[in-house]
């Protein structure tokens, strides 16, 4: 071991290889269900195959008969192992309703996968062949699955509650009363448009796994979970169970995806939890990946009104909006919130007065629950002012681009008051636009599409475009607790320089996939100029990470990422103080550089951080009063959110006979300010769009009409391939955030936000010359085929 | 993903498989590259007590010129049929649809047997050798007997293989140079066909067989007799469905089936005429 020699590094903005990738791809990483736990119990979770029914009996002998079964759980059973009700962290009104939800049911269950009984056994074998033997008698009850159906009440789920609507909430901004109304009366163009938002299943590669042991280290319970949250959970879970939260300790291991599906309290946490304290041994449950379609919670779920109010040049005067949001059959962590991450966001990137009225309805139905999903709510809202926005172009007869051009909000007007009071930092959605406009040759494309779309063609091209802007990091606290939210927006890092000048970077946001530790290591490197191999990064268990609020909402890095450079500071603050006493002189005339200070003006009276950090662990000569080691920790509570905007843009062909779709081209302009590595920022732009695609052309979780899941396996849920999906080109622009010193903006969901209204614009622009005016997602062959019957049947052709 | 509780031998040689399906009955099946039986059960759908493996059968794995046609061994692997130089030369479309099985894994292990005896109408090869006019061999406790494509077909995953034979071989006529064409449409590219369509022709004579379009592979007969005799190609691909009687599933139902079907069959022909 040698002690790290301090250098300049000029590390931000490299494409440095995700340090994360070679224990990942030799298969080196350990995820949950890797771990070698010696005498655990496996848990199996016996599950309603009906969406709504009273269960009448439940019979467990037979399978207590099954060599190897420890013990069958009833929710009877369970009733007094719960201190509380699952949690939801986010009851966005006061009188919003949330029926009571237990990890098993008792007497009722409410969708196909709701938990029935709890099996443990000495082996996964037994505690799968007693799912078969256990013989429940149930009384079925006509299902929900309709939403619409469901806002009728005609059959209510939760009968306590005595209606199907978990809530309303309103967003009226209006310069004067009345003057939404007014706007429609005096536009001159109006669009009115229906879209639905079908539900998705987020299908993280690794499915859910769970270990709880007790005691293995002291305190009362371990959990290992694959798990976006460890912080969160770890409260949540000692409140459920009640047990005192500084006894809980909960570990992230690698977690291969999560997408929002792992930002969630899980019944089967809570039960491993459970029966490892009663049984006092270690329970683990890995999940299968039918079980992860019906019992991890699934995204979108939205039937979206809006509607447009133009004035004669297209500028638009007034914005009113719809929501009916899918609840599912209970409230999960975030589920009641998710439509309102995007109440903000139907103005999209335009300049609209304050005319602006949404209102949002959600209720329950007989299906798995919903939560947040890559993008959550902002995709939706994305996808509604778009398609309006191309709907307002038809209507007007000119070109969309030319009709955004006219909306946009001009770089001039940043900072920007949004008609709802928000404060949009920084943006330039003009240059985003015409760089993917450039990019995708759009002149070429048209002269192309003028020649190829002519009568009885069958292969039609299209051009899709839309621009976004996301209101990400989730935070300020003060922001979400005018939400309801339950939470703060927060992040906690720690900086420490070991004696050797080693780096340990400790956060509290909790990496997935998003290659955090290397990212994070290169803040630090850059800030105090060691090689970023010589930092470190834990970061995933609450043992050594004590705060944080992990990881969801492209948060890490506009909130956790400045917390470390942050911490930084603070550290190199110490150290001056320490370099000053050494050097003799002032510090504040003293400058750091490269990690070394250096006396202004005499550059060879120096001292590197190196020897810093030495003499503060020996603390043989130190500055009286100066405490020993070299560490600082930081909490950020950043002033706004995070405004990372963007246009992506597509040029899609159509088979007219097939109703095939082809993207030949995909554009991506994504600006997320100042980039820590564009290798990574890429990596996630590519992730996004492909879910965003895959929204548009291929993911739908499809009930039939009594509530079940008709794809609920990979060979019917249509998770798109690399074969699947085009080659993407990504571009930026860069407008640094005003309010992060690093000056960065997530990006994490950007390119779903992006992607599902550019593929179905672009789908719409190819059939607009046979009368082609909507198309539903997922636009799959069959559905654009249709699509174009009815249309052609109409005569226009 | 675990299966309820098997019993499993391994066979050595196509007489031992034989002698052993014979002694265990219907509760036994024969595991090969084990990509359709095993999902099955491990959803449990399929619970068979007894697996005799044949997939180490050596003397099953050849694909041999054999005068008018080629030879396949039973458990020749996907990834063997889509790369043989003699299939390229004389049945270029029957490796070409090889080469469409799946995605690359399944194409290792799968095998043209399995395929074919576990008779998935949704499967690529079945109605690919039914176009190309097989025989396929099988072999029972009393010998082996020689079944057409034709004839072999008799309902949903249902062949006529008795339950105590085993398919061994499979004999593909030369194609002579005959155009071709296979035409996969799917939403995914390593799914099953929503519809496919493998076709050949010659001077006035074509061959056409449907993937997916009815409770079997359908041969085309229709279109067939009417390229015979001289129809046009789009005339003659109106008449895919004549033989079809497709579901509705997901993907696509039975009236878009039946469009996609001629849609395919007109392109399949025409790439086969070039």
């Amino acid at each position: 071991m040698t002690i790290t020699e301090n250098k300049p590094t000029k590390i931000i903005g490299t494409r440095l290889l995700r340090r994360e990738d070679p224990p990942l791809l030799t298969g080196e990483a350990k995820f949950t269900n890797d771990l070698n736990i010696p005498g655990a119990l496996h848990l199996s979770v016996l599950r309603s195959p009906f969406a709504h029914a009273k269960i009448k009996s439940i019979d467990v002998s037979a399978a207590l008969k099954i060599i190897g079964v420890v013990a069958i759980y009833t929710g009877k059973d369970l009733q007094s192992a719960w201190a509380a009700p699952m949690p939801c962290a986010w009851p966005v009104t006061t009188d919003m309703k949330n029926p009571p939800h237990y990890p098993l049911a008792s007497d009722k269950v409410n969708y196909v996968g709701d938990g029935v009984a709890a099996i443990l056994a000495t082996n996964e074998t037994a505690s799968r062949d007693a799912l078969d033997a256990i013989d429940v008698e149930y009384e079925p009850l006509k299902a929900v699955v309709d939403l619409e159906d469901a806002l009728s009440d005609k059959n209510i789920i939760h009968k306590d509650l005595g209606t199907n609507k978990s809530y309303t909430w309103p967003l009226l901004v209006e310069e004067t009363p009345g003057c939404v109304e007014e706007a429609f009366k005096k536009a001159r163009y109006k669009v009115k448009e229906r879209y639905v938002q079908q539900r998705l299943i987020p299908m993280a590669m690794e499915p859910r796994a769970i270990a709880a042991v007790p005691q293995p280290f002291g305190g009362d319970i371990t959990l290992y979970s694959s798990t976006q949250i460890p912080h969160i959970l770890k409260v949540m879970s000692a409140l459920t169970l009640g047990i005192p939260e500084q006894q809980v300790r909960v570990v992230a291991p690698s977690v291969g995806g999560g997408f929002g599906s792992k930002l969630d309290v899980y019944a089967e946490e809570l039960l491993c939890m459970a029966l490892a304290r009663k049984h006092n041994t270690p329970v683990r449950w890995v999940e299968e990946r039918s079980e992860n379609s019906h019992a991890t919670i699934q995204g979108r779920g939205q039937i979206q009104h809006i509607e447009l109010a133009a004035d004669e040049k297209g500028k638009i005067t007034a914005v009113r909006v719809r929501i009916i949001g899918d609840m599912g059959a209970y409230l999960q962590l975030v589920t009641p919130g998710v439509p309102l991450l995007g109440a903000f966001l139907y103005a999209g990137v335009y300049d609209i007065p304050k005319a602006y009225d949404f209102s949002c309805t959600s209720v329950f139905t007989n299906l798995t629950p919903t939560d947040a999903y890559r993008g959550a709510g902002r995709p939706e809202a994305t996808y509604a002012i778009e398609m309006a926005i191309e709907a307002l172009a038809r209507e007007m007869k000119i070109d969309s681009f030319e009709l955004r051009k006219r909306n946009y909000i001009k770089k001039e007007q940043f900072p920007y008051t949004a008609f709802s009071g928000l404060t949009y930092d920084s943006g330039d959605h003009l240059l985003a636009a015409e760089k993917a406009v450039k990019m995708t040759d759009l002149a070429g494309v048209r002269a192309q599409q003028k020649k190829q779309n002519v009568p009885g063609a069958t292969k039609l091209l299209g051009v899709g475009m839309s621009s976004y802007f996301e209101m990400c990091g989730l935070a300020p606290s003060r922001v979400l607790a005018s939400l309801n939210y339950s939470a703060g927006g927060w992040e906690a890092a720690t900086v420490r320089v070991l004696p050797t000048n080693k780096v340990q970077v400790i956060t509290g946001t909790s990496p997935h996939g998003q290659g955090h530790e290397t990212s994070w290591a290169m803040i630090a490197s850059e800030k105090l100029g060691v090689a970023p191999e010589d930092v470190d990064v834990l970061h995933s268990d609450t043992a050594i990470s004590a705060l944080g609020l992990d990881t969801y909402g492209s948060r890490s890095l506009p909130v956790g990422g400045v917390a470390i450079a942050l911490a930084c500071d603070k550290v190199i603050e110490k150290a001056k103080l320490i370099a000053a006493h050494q050097l003799e002189c002032a510090a504040e005339d003293l400058q750091f550089a490269g990690g070394t200070f250096s006396v202004k003006g005499s550059p060879d009276r120096a001292l590197p951080l190196a020897a810093i950090a030495f003499g503060a662990f020996t603390a043989h000569n130190l500055p009286d009063g100066c405490e020993p080691n070299l560490e600082a920790q930081v909490s950020y509570d950043p002033p706004n959110f995070s405004w990372p905007f963007g246009t992506h843009m597509c040029v899609v062909e159509v088979d007219t006979e097939t109703g095939a779709v082809k993207i030949l081209k995909y554009i991506a302009v994504d600006d997320c300010g100042n980039q820590i590595n564009p290798l990574i920022v890429e990596g996630q732009v590519h992730g996004g769009v492909v879910q965003g695609i895959a929204q548009a052309l291929f993911e739908e979780a499809v009930y039939d009409s009594d509530g079940n899941l008709k794809t609920a396996t990979l060979m019917e849920y249509l998770v798109p391939a690399a074969s699947d999906l085009p080659s993407i080109t990504t571009g930026h622009t860069v407008t640094p955030s005003p309010t992060n010193q690093l000056g960065v903006k997530g990006i994490g969901e950007a390119g779903t936000i992006g992607a599902a209204p550019t593929v179905i614009t672009a789908i719409i622009d190819a059939l607009s010359s046979l009368g082609v005016t909507s198309m539903a997602m997922p636009a799959s062959p069959q559905t654009v085929w249709r699509t174009i019957q009815e249309a052609t049947r109409g005569g226009k052709k | 993903m675990i299966p309820a509780a098997f019993d499993y031998k391994r066979a050595s040689s196509a007489a031992e498989a034989i002698s052993l399906i014979s002694q265990y009955g219907s509760d036994a099946k024969f595991l090969a590259g084990g990509h359709s039986l095993l999902p099955l059960m491990k959803l449990r759908l399929a619970q068979p007590a007894m697996l005799i493996d044949i997939g180490r059968v050596k003397d099953l794995s050849y694909i041999k010129d054999a005068g008018n046609h080629i030879a396949i061994g039973a458990l020749t692997r996907h990834m063997d049929v889509e790369t043989s130089k003699v299939l390229h030369e004389h049945a270029p479309l029957l490796s070409h649809a090889a080469g469409h099985v799946g995605d690359s894994q399944v194409r290792h292990r799968g095998t043209i047997g399995g395929s074919i005896a576990h008779a998935d109408p949704a499967s690529d090869l079945p109605a690919t050798t039914l176009a190309l006019g097989a025989t396929y061999v099988v072999q029972g406790p009393k010998g082996q007997r020689e079944i057409a494509a034709t004839k072999f077909y008799k309902g949903f995953l249902e062949s006529d293989l008795a339950a105590d034979e085993m398919l061994i071989e499979i004999r593909v006529p030369k194609m002579q140079g005959a155009g071709w064409s296979f035409q996969k449409f799917n939403r995914r590219a390593q799914d099953w066909a929503i519809v496919g369509v493998a076709a050949w022709r010659r001077k006035g004579e074509a061959g056409v067989a449907l993937v997916n379009m009815g409770s079997t592979p359908i041969l085309a007969t229709s279109v067939a007799s009417a390229i015979a005799k001289g129809a046009s190609i789009s005339d003659a691909a109106a008449l895919a469905s004549n033989e079809a009687d497709p579901q509705s599933d997901l993907n696509a139902s039975t009236d878009y089936r039946k469009h996609l079907a001629s849609v395919l069959v007109r392109r399949a022909l025409e790439a086969a005429s070039k």
